[in-house]
């Protein structure tokens, strides 16, 4: 219970930096929210009228703290750029990342669990090279060139998808799961790839351990003892790393809905960022910086249900 | 083990053909769409935060919003000004009274028909601004603006013939207060919704009460990367896309689409900050116009494509506009290497051009620069910024040595164009100084008769480029990427976009 | 037997990448073209004898700016991984070896930067420092260090009360001598792929700053930078991208394939 209480807590802690290093980092950026709006029609009088409007005449840490006040009681604010609240600007856009990164992480688990499985079965030989070499391509291979040779030929060419159009989700599921699809693809290959040889090396580390040559020399069949013992053992690992992709993966869609057009939390962080509209960039990093860090406790969580040793907490 | 790369090869192929065969039925076409009367139009810049037409400020929310609203006149495509709201414009003969007559049957996007309140509260509204002072300069001679049953009449302190231009200012409903968010107007078209970085959506209005348009509901798509935006031509979601440069319009295919130019009706010029060492030198200003073939930079990054200037008018403006001052400059690499060694630099110098990284035409249109000041020893870096960067440090701040960029002009005066080279302007941000010009500027803004002023603004074109103000370029080529199967789009020599023009052939 | 065949990615992993380098030590002092020049009378050529990757939308030589702009994403991806094993070694040594407080407060710092998207933390330090290849290196360079902190501080804990790190203190050794001499070398296990996975990631990184427009400036130009160019003219001009992403490819592929190897022989010699 303390340690659940303990973890709450340096997670509440470490969102409220994040917040804090945000509004910092925008206070010293250049570039005014208010000059940014009134574009090459601004005059000095109009920005002033603007900027007292939209409150940033007071000072920073007024500033922060009522930002951080209507956080907790819910209000997160609204948006410079919209005049409407950031929720409601932010909730669809963040259903779209969502469901894309869930799709990403579902296409990663089931094809590099069982790769990673099946190709330990090659140690040594002509195959294991072949697939040592494949991983590491697959590895190399920017989600953003993917990204333009996938729109190209799944959009264009065959006419699978529309790059640069994306449905309405509630319109056009079909459409809109189409889309995500191959752009989750894209984010998934290299991320598979690492994951198979994370995995993969952990196995082969963990059939070299003494354990495992007793159970074996015991008489127990290799297949045998990789599945009930070993398996398990590099589960703990492959949830760390999986756990890490999760996180990952949201730093990776920013380019590729660039690239896919698709209308999600990433290329809107970006868009706002360079419109200077700092409630939704707030919202956004904060939600942003909440995902990798429940992607991570979560990992940990479910490492403790496996392996009952790592409960003690951090104190190794 | 074949049988398994076999089966898993399979897999995907069926997988593939599964998104493939369950996609069309529900996906949106071209086909489908021409035959509900409907059209996908990208842009490549989300809408202003408030669609109050009195409020705007981007040129791409001034595009869209011209099929919303209407003033008492507005523009056609010739530029000159047509009754809207108003069916009948007398002017005075002392040039200071206007009266309009208000058409008949007008009636705002809600049903509710137009009355003589709606119009003088409209334009009440921009005359006394937010704080007293007029949204739009040219209203600062309003005295008097008076209605009775359905004219309206103006009174001006002074004659000024750029005021007819501002009664473009849309005319919108009294007791509305949701504007910014879900504008009501006049115009052909109404407006249905917007989703936030994602799209604008337009709808046919029935009771019209002029021409109406013949598209049912249109659709902007809003794609921040020209890339997407051809992405989306090519795959069938967009039907129409405007201000495209010849590289992007190169990449699409002849048989489904054809490219339709017009000019993009600003001044793109390597602006040249006249505060900052070395520019602070007219000989050096001069040096980088006589270094730079503005032809050999429309072929360069443009293909051909471009209209070369010389002075800050471009060719709409026909009543200005000064064709003699694009060849006032030729090159001669001779003359600008003596113009700089007169200057003390005999060796060159380095600069830097700053651009603003979103539009990738300037940053196209710098790079072929710093190639061609090569040749004269100066050594040009160019400095991508945001768009909020350089709006604050380059714009406002004036903080800068160079920078390419373009400016239009917001109402079609010479003063839109002109005013900012004013030394006291608070817009003259490349701090252009000559006194000469601030002469002829007071001057023309002072003058009554427009024969006078036109010959006054003229004058000051000139006094720009002889003077090498900026290194003036061109007045780009706007080109429309229009679906084959799709017709009518229309150039007008401001930034907008007319929708109702547009049709699909039978 | 066994060794020579492990070998064998290290090996061409090495000659991958001595030919990339190679290649572009080359570009440093001879390009078939300057990588800059324009000529309009040749754009947007395909792959030749005379044009080996064709040419741009400027008519410049692909091939030459693939030279040049090689060198500039090496460059770059390579002193962002130096900067962030080295300064993240030793935030990753102080707060592992000595724990603390220290400890507390520097990986709550760093929990925080982890939990930035990366790309933000990149954009907010171009912003402050201005665009250009040496503050991408800088900016780059900041990001990286949390995740070579996180991996490292997990080996300097896990060694902090191992038997020989035990007596080599009550032997009286410095603790800057445990950690150089005795802690160090055992880091390499766990720093080495971290450092083959960073110059992957790194290489991507200057590519997403150049798609979003922060990267290098140009006439300077980065594979990433020249692939987000291409991307615009993928159907003019498709060797742009793929004579690019190929190149990109190939040299992540190479660096990855030495990663591996190394790995591989640390196991075996383990």
């Amino acid at each position: 219970m303390k340690a659940v209480a303990k973890r709450l807590l340096t997670l509440l802690l470490t969102m409220i930096l994040v917040s804090f290093l945000t509004f910092a980092a925008f206070d010293i950026v250049s570039g005014d929210p208010a000059e940014t709006l009134l574009g090459t029609q601004a005059t000095p009088e109009r920005v002033a009228a603007l900027r007292e409007e939209l409150g940033l005449n007071r000072p920073f840490l007024v500033r922060y703290f009522s930002w951080l006040g209507g956080f907790f009681t819910g209000d997160l604010g609204t948006s410079y750029n919209y005049r409407q609240p950031v929720w409601g600007l932010v909730a669809p856009k963040l259903k779209v990342t969502l469901l894309m990164c869930l799709l990403c992480f579902v296409l990663v688990s089931a094809t590099s669990i069982p790769l990673a499985i099946w190709s330990y079965r090659w140690v040594g030989g002509a195959m294991d090279w072949l697939r040592t070499g494949f991983n590491q391509l697959c590895m190399a291979v920017p989600p953003f060139f993917t990204g333009i040779l996938v729109s190209w030929l799944f959009g264009i060419v065959l006419h699978i998808f529309t790059p640069g159009g994306f449905p309405d989700l509630h319109a056009h599921p079909w459409g809109a799961f189409k889309h995500l699809f191959f752009a989750a693809v894209c984010i998934g290959i290299p991320r598979a790839a690492m994951t198979v040889r994370m995995m993969r090396s952990t196995v082969v580390e963990e059939m070299q351990k003494a354990y495992v040559r007793t159970a074996i020399s015991r008489g127990n069949d290799r297949s045998g003892v990789l599945r009930t013992h070993v398996l398990k053992n590099s589960l703990v690992s492959a949830i760390t790393f999986l756990g890490q992709t999760m996180a990952e993966m949201v730093g990776g869609s920013i380019v590729v809905e660039q690239v896919f057009g698709i209308p999600g939390l990433g290329r809107f962080l970006v868009a706002s960022i360079s419109n200077r509209d700092y409630p939704v960039v707030q919202t956004i990093v904060v939600i942003l910086a909440l995902w990798v860090v429940l992607a991570g406790t979560v990992a940990d969580v479910l490492n403790q249900i496996i392996d009952p040793r790592l409960r003690t907490g951090g104190k190794a | 083990m074949k049988k398994k790369i076999l089966a898993g090869l399979l897999v995907v192929a069926s997988l593939l053909m599964l998104l493939a065969g369950c996609g069309n039925n529900s996906a949106e076409t071209p086909e489908k769409r021409k035959a509900a009367g409907n059209i996908n139009i990208g842009i490549s810049q989300d809408l202003d935060e408030s669609l109050d037409p009195h409020f705007t400020v981007a040129a791409g929310t001034r595009e869209v919003l011209f099929n919303v609203f209407e003033g008492l006149v507005k523009p056609n495509a010739a530029g000159e000004l047509v009754p809207a709201v108003a069916s009948d414009v007398t002017v005075a003969d002392d040039g200071l009274t206007y009266t309009f007559t208000l058409r008949q049957g007008v009636k705002f996007h809600n049903g509710n028909p137009v009355t003589l309140q709606d119009v003088l509260f409209s334009i009440n509204r921009n005359v006394q601004g937010t704080d007293g002072t007029p949204l739009i300069a040219s209203l600062g001679s309003v005295s008097d603006v008076k209605g009775e049953g359905n004219t309206v009449t103006i009174t001006l302190s002074e004659a000024n013939p750029e005021f007819l231009a501002s009664m473009t200012l849309a005319i919108i409903p009294e007791d509305y207060d949701a504007q910014g968010t879900a504008p009501i107007g006049t115009g052909p078209y109404k407006f249905v919704s917007r989703a936030a970085q994602d799209s604008v959506v337009l709808e046919r209005f029935k009771d019209y009460w002029g021409t109406p348009g013949t598209m049912n509901t249109v659709t902007y798509k809003v794609l921040e990367n020209v890339e997407g935006l051809i992405l989306g031509l090519q795959s069938g979601a967009l039907d129409l896309v405007a201000h495209l440069s010849p590289t992007q319009t190169a990449q699409l295919n002849t048989a489904d689409f054809h490219v339709v130019e017009g000019t993009m009706n600003l001044v793109q010029a390597l602006y040249l900050n006249n505060a900052v060492e070395p520019f602070t030198d007219v000989r050096v200003r001069q040096a980088l116009c006589y270094a730079i073939d503005k032809q050999e930079v429309i072929d360069m990054a443009f293909d051909g494509y471009g209209h070369p200037l010389g002075s800050s008018m471009y060719p709409a403006f026909t009543k200005y506009y000064d064709e003699s001052l694009t060849d006032y400059y030729t090159k001669d690499i001779d003359k600008a290497k003596s113009l700089l060694a007169e200057a003390g630099y005999p060796n060159g110098f380095d600069m830097t051009i700053t651009v603003p990284s979103n539009y990738q035409p300037h940053v196209d249109t710098a790079q072929v620069l710093a190639e061609l000041l090569k040749e004269i020893g100066v050594n040009a870096t160019i400095l991508p910024v945001e768009w909020a960067t350089w709006l604050s440090d380059t714009y406002s701040g004036r903080q800068f040595q160079s920078t390419v960029i373009g400016f239009d002009a917001s109402e079609m005066t010479a003063r839109a164009m002109l005013g900012r080279y004013y030394s006291q302007a608070h817009n003259n941000f490349n701090n252009y100084n000559n006194a000469e010009y601030d002469e002829l500027f007071l001057q023309a803004t002072s003058c009554f008769d427009d024969a006078q002023q036109t010959q006054l603004y003229r004058a000051m074109e000139r006094n720009l480029t002889e003077n090498a103000a900026n290194v003036y370029l061109q007045d780009m080529a706007d080109l429309v990427a229009v679906r084959n199967g799709l017709e009518g789009p229309t150039f007008y020599p401001l930034y907008v976009l007319d929708v109702s023009s547009l049709h699909w052939t039978k | 037997m066994k060794q020579k065949k492990w070998n064998g990615y290290l090996r061409v992993g090495m000659v991958i990448t001595a030919c990339m380098l190679l290649l572009t030590l080359v570009g440093l002092f001879y390009a078939p073209y300057d990588h800059t020049a324009m000529n309009k009378a040749e754009k947007m050529l395909p792959p030749s004898s005379s044009h080996l990757f064709g040419t741009d939308n400027f008519g410049r030589d692909i091939f030459s700016r693939v030279l040049k702009g090689a060198g500039t994403t090496l460059t770059i991806a390579l002193s962002t991984v130096v900067i962030g094993a080295v300064c993240g070694t030793a935030v990753g040594a102080v707060t592992g070896y000595f724990g603390g407080l220290v400890d507390e407060g520097l990986m709550r710092l760093n929990d925080a930067l982890t939990a930035f998207p990366s790309i933000l933390l990149a954009l907010l330090i171009i912003s402050l420092t201005g665009p250009g290849k040496y503050n991408v290196i800088a900016a780059l360079g900041i990001v990286f260090i949390p995740s070579f902190a996180r991996v490292t501080r997990m080996s300097f804990a896990s060694l902090r009360d191992v038997n020989y790190i035990t007596s080599a203190r009550l032997m009286g050794a410095s603790n800057a001598r445990i950690l150089l001499v005795h802690m160090l070398p055992n880091t390499m296990r766990v720093l080495l792929p971290a450092v083959t996975i960073g110059f992957n990631n790194a290489v991507l990184a200057e590519a997403s700053m150049s798609f979003l427009g922060i990267g290098v400036t140009p006439p300077d130009a980065s594979l990433g930078y020249m692939l987000s160019e291409s991307q615009g003219m993928f159907a003019a001009a498709p060797w742009y991208a793929v004579c690019t992403g190929l190149t990109i490819v190939l040299l992540i592929f190479g660096v990855g394939l030495i990663g591996e190897g190394l790995q591989a022989r640390n196991r075996e010699v383990a």
